[in-house]
């Protein structure tokens, strides 16, 4: 049989499998919704979070459809698509399907048209990832069962054990800027786009709470991130 | 913890299991529908020689991720974006930024609620935008796939962590200044670290709560 990894069936898997995620996410968020209302989570609240996150997600989800676009061009687009949709990452992906071509023998500079290459590298894609779907229902009771011992336990400890597990998120990706110091100017600049963004997020804050601009606590985190994207790419060419 | 509250979060974990189970039995439907289809099984020592040269890494990324940040993300926070995926670039960071802006805590249900509605909102919107522009990937293609746009995206994690380290840091800096300078030394000492950031960031938290735990039993953090 002739295989297209563009072919209509493989669209229509691709449309079932984002339907299935579009469902998935519109359930917790109406779930999530309707609680904050019984909570007594002012309406402007929940919408702001709603507003604030659609803008901060757009830059993200662009680079994620450049992911798509870098393996469409050796796997066609449908299934790049579903893999960047459910659970995946460019960063694991494009290692899996590069792992699977080596192991064949075969090269990524051209589209896959054999489907039993295809399917190997699917293979490989799913099972990689299968232990990030499988294990949060098997090890959700144990690790709430501890959030809430220690919760009940030292109330103030609790909240400081949060912020740290937040700030030791935080601290890798801020060490991970450092790694290129070593290789001159070129190296330098993901610090000065950490600082740029670190730098309009401040000036934020400070219009936010000196001037008054309420509404701008919304698009902060959208517009330091951008506005450091934009000097990265105004940057590099000068100094890169 | 009140009545409603743990029925709340009980229902939660309840539907968020079944989600979850249901998205583990679509995603595996998916290589196997090509199977059948194309009548294209592949060999099973090319599938393991694949798996051999990703899994050792990924699934212990896997099983660190689902420790660290469940407690973070919450129950329903969790079970989706486990499915949805992205998490350290996108879901995390936006759960965090919500919740700063929203001034709830972490770990209470209303840091819970606020949580899960970020990242459905974070699933829903990087759904749309990855479906448009597989829609328009003739006239988007070349745009995003320009060299001069290739620095923005390849910066795209300084941009995300500047902002929402500022945020954080400056409201507990005490905290920050173990893990931000251990990490910053291993970074520039090994910078071939850079590529498994993931099984790092495990590493961070636990000198965060080192740290941390010597400050509070000083007295030093409140």
């Amino acid at each position: 049989m002739n295989f297209n990894p563009n072919s209509n069936f493989m669209y229509i898997i691709a449309v079932g499998v984002i339907i299935f995620v579009l469902a998935q996410s519109a359930f917790f968020l109406i779930k999530a919704w309707r609680r904050g209302k019984e909570l007594g989570i002012d309406k402007s609240k929940l919408k702001k979070t709603v507003i604030s996150t659609a803008v901060f997600t757009l830059a993200p989800a662009a680079s994620i459809l450049i992911g798509v676009i870098t393996l469409s061009k050796f796997l066609g687009i449908p299934l790049p698509w579903i893999r960047m949709s459910v659970i995946g990452a460019l960063t694991y992906e494009l290692p899996a399907a590069t792992s699977t071509a080596n192991a064949l023998g075969i090269s990524l500079s051209e589209m896959v048209k054999d489907p039993k290459v295809f399917t190997a590298i699917a293979w490989v894609m799913t099972l990689g990832i299968l232990p990030s779907i499988i294990l949060p229902p098997l090890l959700m009771k144990k690790i709430r069962g501890g959030m809430v011992k220690l919760q009940s336990k030292d109330a103030r400890w609790s909240d400081i054990f949060m912020t740290a597990m937040f700030l030791g998120m935080i601290s890798a990706f801020l060490g991970m800027v450092f790694a290129d110091i070593r290789s001159g100017l070129a190296g330098l600049i993901p610090i000065f786009v950490l600082l740029v963004s670190a730098a309009v997020m401040g000036i934020c804050g400070i219009l936010i709470k000196k001037c008054n601009m309420k509404w701008l606590e919304t698009y902060a985190m959208a517009i330091s991130m951008v506005a450091a994207m934009v000097f990265a790419a105004v940057i590099t060419p000068i100094i890169g | 913890m009140k009545k409603n509250e743990r029925n709340y979060l009980k229902e939660i974990d309840m539907y968020g299991k079944l989600w979850i189970w249901t998205a583990a039995v679509v995603v595996l439907m998916v290589p196997i529908i090509i199977c059948l289809k194309y009548n294209a099984w592949p060999e099973a020592t090319a599938v393991f020689k694949g798996l051999l040269g990703v899994a050792p890494i990924y699934w212990t990324v896997g099983v660190i991720e689902v420790i660290t940040y469940t407690p973070m993300l919450g129950i329903g926070g969790t079970y989706l974006a486990f499915v949805t995926g992205n998490l350290t670039s996108l879901k995390a960071p936006s759960a965090l930024n919500a919740m700063e802006n929203a001034e709830v805590k972490p770990g209470s249900e209303e840091g819970e609620v606020i949580s899960t509605i970020a990242i459905a909102t974070s699933s829903i919107v990087t759904t749309i935008v990855i479906a448009l522009g597989v829609c328009l990937l003739t006239v988007i293609s070349p745009i995003l796939d320009s060299p001069a746009l290739k620095p923005a995206f390849d910066n795209i994690l300084p941009a995300l962590f500047g902002g929402l380290g500022v945020v954080y840091i400056s409201k507990n800096w005490k905290l920050s200044v173990a893990p931000i300078i251990f990490m910053i030394a291993l970074f520039t000492a090994v910078p071939s670290l850079a590529s498994s950031v993931g099984v790092l960031v495990p590493v961070g938290v636990l000198i965060a709560l080192g740290a941390g735990r010597i400050m509070y039993k000083k007295g030093w953090v409140k």
